[in-house]
């Protein structure tokens, strides 16, 4: 009987999609993994819902309403929950906005910015709420295992996942931490 | 301790994790660790400058007791421990709080991969900060043409304050205030740098661990991959520190 394929759910909340640009940069040996893995809800597959998984891997860290809604999805579906990258570990780049209040950082984009034409700021049921400040995910759901970088090399992905594939708990050689 | 390590101590030897340790009287647990180049982890030591005893990362045991081993001098017999997994993860627990304290966001610092707070977190295999962030809002000080003082940034690990009253004579920096409200001022009437006779050439300019104190304009210089810590461990830099001696270029 063929083996059960692991099923992966990715996703990218407040990140800029590097995370899944280097692990999609993993070249050839994607093909291997594709043996052993099938794609849930991600990026990749356009699948929209979380079903359960094995592993999910969270890219970003959570900036609005409709992240912490993804996350609390994932966690409730993925056995195990990985945090990719320093966005999702720290706040990253985009946390750089919790040095100002919120409604400073509004006003600096929408209404006194260089070049706004019509200033004003956005509020629509369809747009998420912004959170007062950027989290790391693991401030909002249990996380298992973290793989840092900005963002973490192809190979990295690799140490963290090919373990995984038969039931390891995975372990990032010291050359391979980075926090840029 | 075996009976071995035991006979092999004499009058002027500790023993730092096991290893018999020689050291010269007046020398501290550190002096004696570096001269053998047995690494105990520190990030406000620095050879040449007085030792402060601030950043708590090179506590030790020594015959049981906690001590910070930059301060504390070296006494025949002694049994220090050093690399235990209870000490490392205190001190991964001290380098989690130094990032929380401040805002080191990594992938956006001039510093990134030539500093010293986060080649510590490398070296203690720190995967994430721990705790939650303070995100504190310092003030920048750019009033200067060559020198720029990010305080987000500072560790208070009193390098520069040291380095720039006892090698380069200007006592440019102070810390003020206490606990929770220390901070790092300018020893100028206006507290600017830009009034202050500092130079990028001086030690204190240098020697901040961290991208608090950064020369301008020199940013970003090595790429990736060929900055001090993608290539060594600060276990290994930190054998060669040293502040310049009369000798040396102080370039
Ligand atoms: S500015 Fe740098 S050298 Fe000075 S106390 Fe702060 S971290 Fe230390």
């Amino acid at each position: 009987m063929a083996e059960r394929k692991l099923k992966i759910a990715t996703t990218s909340l407040a990140g800029c999609f590097g995370c899944h640009m280097s692990f999609l940069d993993i070249d050839e040996k994607l093909m291997l993994l594709n043996d052993r893995i099938e794609f849930n809800r991600s990026p990749l597959t356009d699948i929209k819902q979380c079903s359960p998984s094995d592993i999910g891997l969270i890219e970003g860290g959570v900036c609005n309403a409709d992240n912490v809604r993804v996350l609390r999805e994932f966690r409730a579906n993925c056995t195990i929950l990985i945090a990719v990258g320093a966005c999702a570990i720290t706040g990253g780049v985009p946390a750089m906005r919790n040095y100002f209040d919120l409604r400073e950082c509004l006003e600096e984009v929408y209404l006194n910015g260089t070049g706004v034409t019509n200033p004003q700021i956005p509020s629509d049921t369809e747009l998420p709420l912004l959170l007062d400040k950027v989290y790391p995910v693991q401030e909002v759901v249990k996380i298992d295992y973290f793989l840092p970088g900005c963002p973490p090399s192809a190979d990295a992905f690799l140490q963290l996942l090919v373990p995984q594939l038969d039931g390891q708990k995975p372990q990032l050689a010291a050359d391979q931490l980075h926090y840029d | 301790m075996t009976n071995e390590a035991n006979k092999a101590i004499d009058a002027n030897s500790i023993t730092i994790d096991g290893e018999t340790v020689p050291f010269d009287a007046g020398q501290t647990i550190m002096d004696a660790a570096l001269a053998v180049k047995i690494y105990i982890p520190h990030l406000c030591h620095y050879p040449g400058l007085t030792p402060a005893g601030n950043c708590r990362l090179c506590m030790v045991e020594a015959n049981g007791k906690s001590v910070a081993a930059c301060v504390t001098q070296a006494q025949s017999g002694q049994q220090v421990s050093s690399n235990t997994p209870e000490l490392n993860a205190a001190r991964l627990s001290i380098t989690q709080m130094l990032f929380v304290e401040g805002n080191h966001i990594c992938p956006s610092c001039e510093k990134s991969g030539n500093c010293r707070l986060q080649a510590m977190g490398y070296y203690l295999g720190m995967l994430e900060e721990h705790f939650h962030q303070f995100n504190p809002r310092r003030e920048i000080d750019a009033s200067h043409s060559t020198v720029l003082l990010d305080r987000d940034r500072c560790i208070l690990c009193d390098l520069c304050v040291r380095a720039s009253r006892d090698v380069d004579k200007k006592n440019v920096f102070a810390i003020a205030g206490r606990g929770i409200h220390a901070r790092l001022i300018v020893n100028t009437a206006s507290g600017k740098l830009g009034d202050s006779n500092i130079e990028a050439k001086d030690l204190a300019a240098k020697i901040c661990p961290v991208g608090a104190i950064l020369i301008r304009e020199r940013s970003f210089d090595s790429p990736v991959a060929e900055r001090i810590y993608d290539r060594q461990s600060i276990s290994d830099t930190a054998m060669t520190e040293h502040v310049p001696r009369k000798e040396d270029d102080r370039g």
